[in-house]
């Protein structure tokens, strides 16, 4: 049996490993040149520095991953810096392209790892240089060993909001400030759910006291004014505290983000449903607990499933795997899978109640400024999405997000939605007077991300 | 408990590029017409086609349909409100070798036949004129009156402007009953909905078969999926809208910068048991497409490919489409099965049946395309 597996961060790697242990070597393709994945991401070899500096907390599980990771490449078909850029479900091809070499993989199952990218809201002057999601603010910390700025201002919700000011704060990086839009009894709210999380819960207290404690400045229940900036960067941050006074924190660079996306367009791409997830707010492919889709011999796993964090997804490769196993009828521990099946259903529980202590600020997105640019590819400011919702638009109303897409070329750019999606969709549903999950969302098209003509 | 039957003089199936201007015709001249949409207008081939608005290298049989069409075009921001971004940039048809250079010339006769204005641009001129084309280049035909558009705008825009004339039009509207008798047609909705006109008109794309099937003169239609793919943008310099002799490769780029180029066929299930029909390109096509544009176009090496996408089409053996009265059932009017030419002639498609829903005749010759020309029984079997 030929099995290929996506992706080679938490989820990935687990789901190798497993495969393995069973007398399986997969085909692995991986887009980076590197295991790990975005969240245990390593530095290059001359910028290798110990795993209790770069991630903190989460060393151990960092280092046991790494071990797994590097204990597996040699023993599967490991093609780093892969892309893989279409699917055939019907005849079970994946079509790559690596250092601009095209070529096929044909598999009999395939497990998806595909991971997820940061959540943004354009916010006014976003498109100044100096301005970065979140994860990619960490990233340049993690690989690089370089901060996005001396005084950088982060802006956001969510967990990864507290360990990226953290670790800046650590790097010699101090934020000059950390803003959640997540008013502070939203969270208190949801903090019964939370603790079921325990660690994680409690490293989430800890980085806020710490931060505290070292005099950064912190505002909770914040809004967003707009990012000031010139031609060479961002200067300022202006936002609104919870009473409604307005502040201007002067800053060099800026990164926000509002919790993760999937990563799905594989998914998407593989006729895989979806359905949107209230909790989440997000979309996100169909799929039992083990990673079966209804799309036979295609398996997810990880975040690109459905966000669940680095955790929950390496049990969730681990258990993709023992369902491809189990569907070709290869012998694996029950008992194993039983447990594995127990603690995911704990981590969705746990989720849940994440997800409702830093829910995604819709509101935010949908009240956006006319002509603040919201398809930075397409240049379309969020008037001209909104112009797609009105009765007098020239090629008449679009009534759900395609065809908004179509009209005006929104998410048509080299990102095809992936960051302007979240945001153009919650404009247009607002200027529909619809609930976002009745307009539906982006459809996938190939390539999943853009791929070198030369290559062809 | 019956359903009120929603009744007009014509109900026209099916909302592309056809279907929306025959609504926009009849509604011009006072006729109440009901436009029935599986999906929503221009959602299939209409919207997904290349947007060449082209009349070179047509069947012959096509030209006068085209010229007219042609003629409207230019005039669509007075009709629809918009020019759909319609620009006159001229289509250059390219030769590779001798034979496809003789091609080209021999066309020159029938564009005269029809008064389609079009010049040869030899062996030397053709690098001169377009330094930018690849040395495996020969010549050049070039129709200055050619150009492209947006196909994603075009037919919503003509639906837009049936409703303001008057119109109906329901989209997310699945016919699956058919029936007619006592000189009247009954249609009836996936949901139970009901609908019924003294005048059918079928613009249903590669689904006209089925409705033609339904009225006992099923035809030889298959689906046909263009695959489509288009760059990130880059400086503006392919001007003219190029095509090549066979069709293996055809590009245009908009002034925005992003060249769209299309050739060979992606996949769908036309006629899936459940959901909803679905296309999709393919990988291999889109690849091979790619290396024909190169040779083309050697600057292209080197961009990045940012999207691609197919839709569905109905192609007819001889490729051209069905357009005329039935042959089994009167007061039934087709217009399907564009094999792939239908967006530059969906305007002129709305004139020719509204004349022929009002007048019994057409003043475009359409002799051609009579649903006759293909035994009933031969489509039957196949």
């Amino acid at each position: 049996m030929k099995v290929a597996v996506i992706g080679a961060g938490p989820a990935g790697t687990r789901a190798v490993e497993t495969l393995l242990a069973h007398g399986i070597s997969p085909v692995w393709l991986e887009e980076s040149a590197d295991g790990g994945g975005r969240i245990y991401q390593r530095p290059p070899a001359p910028l290798a520095r110990d795993h209790r500096t770069l991630y903190g907390f989460e060393a151990k599980r960092a280092a046991a991953l790494h071990s797994a990771f590097d204990a597996a490449r040699s023993r599967a078909d490991w093609r780093p810096q892969t892309l893989v850029w279409h699917i055939r479900p019907s005849t079970r091809q994946l079509h790559t392209v690596s250092q601009g070499q095209q070529a096929v993989v044909d598999y009999h199952a395939a497990i998806l790892c595909t991971g997820a990218m940061d959540r943004v809201i354009p916010i006014p002057g976003w498109t100044h240089p100096g301005v970065t999601s979140l994860g990619a603010a960490q990233i340049a910390l993690k690989s690089q060993g370089c901060a996005i700025g001396q005084r950088p201002v982060f802006l956001g919700s969510g967990p990864l909001l507290w360990l990226v000011a953290y670790q800046y704060a650590k790097a010699g990086a101090p934020p000059a400030a950390v803003l959640d839009t997540t008013p502070f009894a939203t969270k208190l709210a949801a903090t019964p759910g939370l603790l079921r999380g325990g660690a994680t819960f409690a490293k989430g207290l800890f980085y806020i006291t710490w931060l505290r404690a070292h005099g950064i400045p912190i505002a909770e229940g914040v809004s967003p004014i707009a990012i000031d900036g010139a031609e060479d960067g961002v200067t300022a941050l202006r936002w609104r505290d919870a009473a409604g006074r307005e502040h201007r924190t002067e800053c060099d660079a800026l990164g926000l983000g509002w919790g993760l996306r999937p990563e799905a367009q594989l998914a998407d791409l593989a006729g895989i449903p979806f359905r949107f997830d209230a909790v989440q707010h997000n979309w996100i492919p169909e799929r039992d607990l083990a990673g079966r889709t209804p799309v036979a011999h295609h398996y997810l796993a990880g975040d690109g499933a459905g966000i669940g964090g680095a955790e929950m997804a390496e049990l969730a490769g681990r258990r993709a795997a023992l369902a491809v196993l189990q569907n070709a009828r290869t012998p694996i521990d029950t008992a194993a899978a039983a447990a594995l099946d127990r603690k995911l259903a704990a981590g969705q529980k746990f989720r849940v109640a994440l997800e409702r202590a830093f829910p995604f600020p819709a509101k935010l997105a949908a009240s956006l400024p006319d002509d603040t640019i919201l398809c930075r590819c397409e240049g379309l400011r969020a008037a001209d999405i909104r112009a797609t919702a009105m009765v007098d638009y020239h090629a008449g109303v679009a009534p759900e997000l395609n065809r908004a897409k179509a009209f005006s070329r929104a998410g048509m750019g080299r990102c095809q939605g992936r960051l302007c999606g979240a945001a153009t969709a919650e404009v247009l549903a607002a200027a529909l007077g619809q609930p976002v999950e009745a307009i539906g969302r982006l459809r996938g098209q190939p390539p999943v991300k853009p791929i070198p003509i030369a290559a062809a | 408990m019956s359903t009120p039957v929603e009744t007009a003089e014509v109900i026209i199936l099916g909302g592309g590029g056809a279907g929306c201007s025959t609504a926009l015709h009849l509604a011009q001249r006072g006729v109440r017409a009901v436009l029935l949409e599986r999906g929503l207008v221009g959602g299939q081939a209409s919207g997904v086609n290349y947007g060449g608005v082209r009349q070179q290298g047509r069947n012959p049989a096509e030209l006068p349909i085209a010229r007219r069409s042609r003629e409207i075009w230019g005039r669509l921001p007075e009709i629809i409100g918009t020019d759909a971004e319609f620009s006159e940039t001229g289509h250059l048809k390219l030769a590779r070798n001798e034979a496809e250079e003789a091609d080209l010339i021999a066309y020159l006769d029938t564009a005269r036949q029809h008064g389609l204005p079009l010049r040869m641009v030899g062996r030397n001129a053709i690098h001169r004129d377009y330094p930018w084309l690849g040395p495996s280049v020969l010549a050049g035909s070039f129709a200055p009156e050619d150009g492209s558009a947006n196909p994603r705008l075009l037919v919503p825009a003509i639906a837009k402007a049936a409703r303001a004339a008057g119109a109906v039009i329901h989209e997310q509207t699945r016919v699956t009953g058919y029936y007619h008798g006592a000189g009247r047609f009954e249609l009836t909705a996936e949901d139970g909905r009901r609908f019924a006109a003294p005048v059918l008109v079928n613009t249903g794309g590669y689904w006209g078969g089925a409705v033609a099937a339904a009225f006992g003169e099923a035809v030889p239609i298959q689906p046909l999926n263009p695959n489509m793919a288009v760059t990130e943008p880059i400086r503006y310099f392919i001007e003219p809208n190029l095509g090549v002799v066979g069709g293996n490769v055809y590009l245009r780029q908009i002034p925005r910068g992003n060249v769209i180029l299309g050739g060979g066929h992606g996949e769908s299930e036309a006629d899936p048991a459940n959901g909803r029909p679905w296309s999709r390109p393919l990988a291999e096509v889109t690849l091979e497409t790619l290396r024909h544009a190169v040779r083309l176009v050697p600057a292209l090496a080197g961009v990045q490919l940012i999207r691609s996408w197919s839709g569905i089409d109905g192609q007819m053996p001889d490729r051209i489409p069905v357009i005329g009265p039935s042959r089994t059932t009167p007061g039934l009017f087709h217009a399907f099965g564009f094999s792939g030419h239908g967006f530059q002639l969906g305007p002129a498609i709305g004139a020719i049946l509204a004349e022929l829903v009002t007048e019994g005749r057409s003043t475009t010759p359409i002799d051609a395309f009579r649903i006759d020309r293909f035994p009933v029984a031969a489509a039957t079997a196949s």
